[in-house]
């Protein structure tokens, strides 16, 4: 049985990753999974210099997933390239880093700091709001993507995949400017904007008013904005959005996404990513699937 | 390799309005400290994340823990949980944090201070804690004092309540100052009002002082940064004056946090 995926020259032993952001840097995680297991490690964006993040609360539960506000707290590239590369070095598995910033500058910053460092793949994340653009997020114009996408390109020794974000008119508009941009993949989804509000209290549940929607709740628009994708660009497609099961794995695989990770379920259980990985080779024992690869955007019409 | 275990509910009781005891048979028994808590999962699909709630008391040799936790309210994750009895199974993970420096009380008088839904964990730590005078200063909102007997066999135990029908009217501090108790460390848990005034105390006094910070979390094993309290200096970890409650803590050197 093959399980083995690419994308942009780079071998996944499985399509199992993690979404950033909900596995930090895979130390914490280490203990509860063999992150040999997985085919790749997403960390947690990772910025130019320190960020302190959002005041707390910071998390709320809501129905079927939950609601994030961190504010992209990390510590900065330096002590990332000091600290964590090296412990996920020790792990047989690709290391993807998540590239985030307020500015071009901070990107390009971050991708020229992380060129000559021993890891995978980088992951742009253009759902950050764009203090240069005014109100929009810099993935909400498409010109702004492929401006960004081409100025990475230019800088990144790696695979550059950029992650979208959903709360877009029509995401494969910006896929598809991510990819005339030099793109070697896109991901996503990023969380969906929400707000929720404590009745009792009268106040909004987090401190940022809104957050991040994430979990099971959102898996269908996922799957949806991948298969729409997946038609409309040539590059890979990595899925995420509300993944809990190999299940939801395998639904995301079928819709067009090359490779999957596995985000809030992680908090459900942190076992869940590893669990993925052996359901997804179950399934394909199940139903006689030789090759991964025959289950990429194979779902009948 | 760690991992999220069906343990098994062992017993259950109603303690007071809202308030639940649960006795649970888990291997977490093992390692448990007091102030460390544990992570518990609904059944419910709908509530993905984990309930963190502080252990009450440990029994090692019967491989069980206690917790002690208030319902918040109805169709909650803690209301199903007050639905479970003996023979039920339940998912939980830890135990998580670090839990009371205990042994930093030798010798010492102590305030062990607990308020609210903050009373429990005081229960363990007054049970392990080995000082010249052991001071239990629980605080409560009325006549419904969980634990107070145990309390009474751990320590010298001195209640306030907000109503004033038991002990001191007021809070933990006015029992403090109405019985005209002094210590040489505090082990505080509560509402963040009540540790402010403990920790204004204790800078006041020069006071060793150990404090039990609560959030809202998602992950609970200091992943996620959705926990962080801020930190007087620059944290190691974070790089920023940012400290997760659920690993670094939850419990912190007062002086060491601003709350």
């Amino acid at each position: 049985m093959n399980t083995k995926i690419n994308i942009a020259g780079v071998e996944w032993k499985n399509p199992v990753t993690v979404a950033s952001g909900t596995f930090g840097s895979g130390e914490e995680f280490s203990e509860y999974v063999d992150l040999n297991r997985l085919g790749a490690v997403t960390t947690k964006g990772v910025a130019n210099v320190p960020w302190a993040g959002n005041p707390t609360p910071r998390v709320a539960e809501v129905y079927g997933g939950m609601m994030n506000a961190i504010g992209l707290q990390n510590p900065g590239v330096d002590v990332f390239c000091e600290r964590d590369i090296p412990f996920l070095r020790k792990y047989d598995t690709k290391i993807i880093v998540n590239v985030c910033g307020h500015a071009p500058e901070e990107y390009l910053a971050v991708v020229e700091r992380l060129a000559d460092e021993p890891i995978d793949m980088m992951e742009i994340n253009i759902s950050c709001p764009n203090v240069n653009a005014g109100f929009l997020a810099f993935g909400q114009d498409a010109r702004n993507v492929e401006t960004l996408t081409a100025q990475i390109k230019k800088l990144a020794k790696q695979p550059v995949i950029m992650k979208l974000t959903p709360n877009v008119t029509d995401i494969t508009e910006i896929a598809r400017a991510a990819e005339a941009g030099g793109a070697d993949a896109v991901s996503l989804i990023n969380t969906l904007t929400g707000m929720k509000i404590d009745i009792h209290r009268r106040t909004f549940a987090l401190a940022n008013k809104t957050g991040g929607v994430s979990g099971p709740a959102i898996h269908p628009v996922a799957v949806r904005m991948v298969y729409q994708t997946a038609q409309a660009v040539k590059i890979p497609v990595i899925g995420m959005g509300g993944i809990a099961t190999a299940e939801d794995a395998i639904e995301m695989i079928l819709a067009g996404a090359t490779a999957v990770a596995v985000g809030t379920a992680n908090f459900a259980d942190p076992q869940t990513a590893e669990k993925v990985v052996e359901g997804i080779e179950h399934y394909m024992e199940q139903y006689g699937i030789e090759d991964i690869h025959d289950l990429i955007g194979g779902v009948r019409e | 390799m760690k991992k999220k275990e069906r343990a098994a509910v062992i017993s259950q009781e109603s303690l007071a309005a809202g308030i639940f005891s649960m006795w649970i048979r888990t291997d977490a028994a093992a390692e448990a400290r007091p102030g460390q808590f544990i992570s518990m999962y609904t059944e419910d699909g709908t509530k993905l994340l984990p309930r963190p709630i502080s252990i009450c008391e440990i029994d090692r040799e019967g491989q069980a823990l206690r917790v002690v936790y208030r319902v918040t309210g109805p169709d909650t994750g803690t209301e199903q949980f007050s639905r479970l009895g003996a023979g039920d199974g339940i998912w939980l993970v830890g135990p998580l944090g670090n839990g009371f420096p205990v042994e930093k009380a030798e010798e010492k008088r102590a305030f062990l201070m607990g308020g609210g839904i903050g009373v429990p964990p005081i229960l363990e730590l007054a049970k392990q804690m080995k000082c010249e005078k052991k001071q239990i200063v629980v605080g409560y909102r009325d006549e419904q004092t969980f634990l107070r007997d145990e309390f009474s066999r751990n320590g010298e135990l001195y209640i306030s309540t907000e109503d004033g029908s038991v002990g001191t009217k007021g809070n933990v501090m006015d029992a403090v100052r109405e019985n005209h108790l002094d210590a040489d460390i505090i082990y505080a848990c509560g509402p963040t009002p009540m540790l402010r005034a403990i920790k204004d105390y204790a800078a006041g006094h020069g006071i060793e002082c150990y404090i039990s910070l609560e959030e809202r979390m998602a992950c609970g094993i200091g992943a996620c940064l959705g926990c962080v309290c801020k930190s007087k200096e620059k944290d190691a970890h974070s790089n920023v004056h940012n400290k997760r409650v659920c690993k670094d803590g939850p419990v912190f050197l007062a002086s060491e946090v601003e709350i």
